[in-house]
């Protein structure tokens, strides 16, 4: 029972941060405040709930096949880990090379 | 704007250590699961056209955080063009085996003669050999088609990007 409860708790967890990353997605006003949004909030969503399920398919005992299994959700979750943020350092410098100009606040620099 | 160009130069011709460094620790392992999805195509999902898919997009991963010199010094076009028939050869020897032993095109069931394992076993390794040769074919081809439509044909490419 308290596997299930810690299990939803990530899961939800990681929903949030999917859901916080979308709204940053949709409403960061330029290119690189989009992609900061979509690579933190995603890569901890996925890991969280990638953990959460995991943990969740230990729910019925620690068989072999169980911590087999949980364990190479394990590892996508660190491949995530890793790839996410670079793929995400990867668009971003593009941007940079092509010379996408970043956002200011229009009160500013008039 | 003179400024801005200048500046896109500069980014560009400084190393992308941490893609670099990122893609060459994890190709090795996009391979492996390549090479897993190829072999247990027969009772998982998956198989030889999404494992030679795997593979071939951990060579095109290697041109894009490299450039195009660096992959054909893993895979030169010879090499490419002899997988590329390999599997092929592979695939339709297989499949001309059963007709020589007695049986239709592809069916493994008759390899039992030959093999030292019963028919439902050598059906599991004839479909195990297929696999392995659409892997090969598929894994050329893809890297092939990005090759050339990447470099417009010629193959080679002078600037690092």
């Amino acid at each position: 029972m308290i596997v299930i409860t810690i299990a939803v708790a990530l899961i939800v967890a990681g929903t949030f941060f999917f859901v916080t990353a979308t709204l940053g997605l949709l409403r960061f006003p330029d290119f690189y405040t989009r992609m900061h949004a979509a690579g933190k909030g995603d890569t901890l969503g996925a890991l969280l709930s990638l953990a959460g399920l995991a943990l969740y398919n230990l729910n019925n005992g620690f068989s072999v096949e169980a911590i087999l299994i949980s364990m190479k959700i394990l590892i996508i979750a660190l491949f995530i880990f890793i790839a996410n943020p670079t793929a995400t350092h990867a668009i971003t410098k593009a941007g940079l090379v092509c010379s996408v100009k970043p956002w200011e606040k229009k009160e500013s620099s008039k | 704007m003179h400024d801005a160009a200048k500046e896109s130069k500069m980014i560009r011709d400084f190393e992308n250590i941490i893609i670099k460094t990122v893609c060459r620790a994890i190709i090795p392992f996009i391979q492996l699961y390549g090479l897993y999805v190829i072999a247990h195509g027969h009772y998982s999902p998956g198989g030889g056209f999404q494992g030679g898919c795997i593979l071939a997009a951990s060579f095109i991963l290697m041109v894009l955080a490299y450039d195009i010199k660096e992959m054909k010094k893993r895979m030169s076009e010879k090499i490419n063009t002899i997988l590329c028939s390999t599997g092929v050869i592979i695939y339709t020897g297989i499949g001309l085996l059963c007709v020589i032993l007695g049986a239709n095109f592809l069916d493994y069931g008759i390899l039992e003669i030959i093999l030292p394992a019963d028919a439902e076993h050598s059906r599991s390794l004839g479909i195990l050999g297929v696999e392995i040769g659409v892997g090969f074919t598929v894994m050329a081809v893809m890297v092939s088609i990005f090759l050339n439509i990447a470099s417009a044909g010629e193959h080679e490419d002078g600037e690092q990007g």
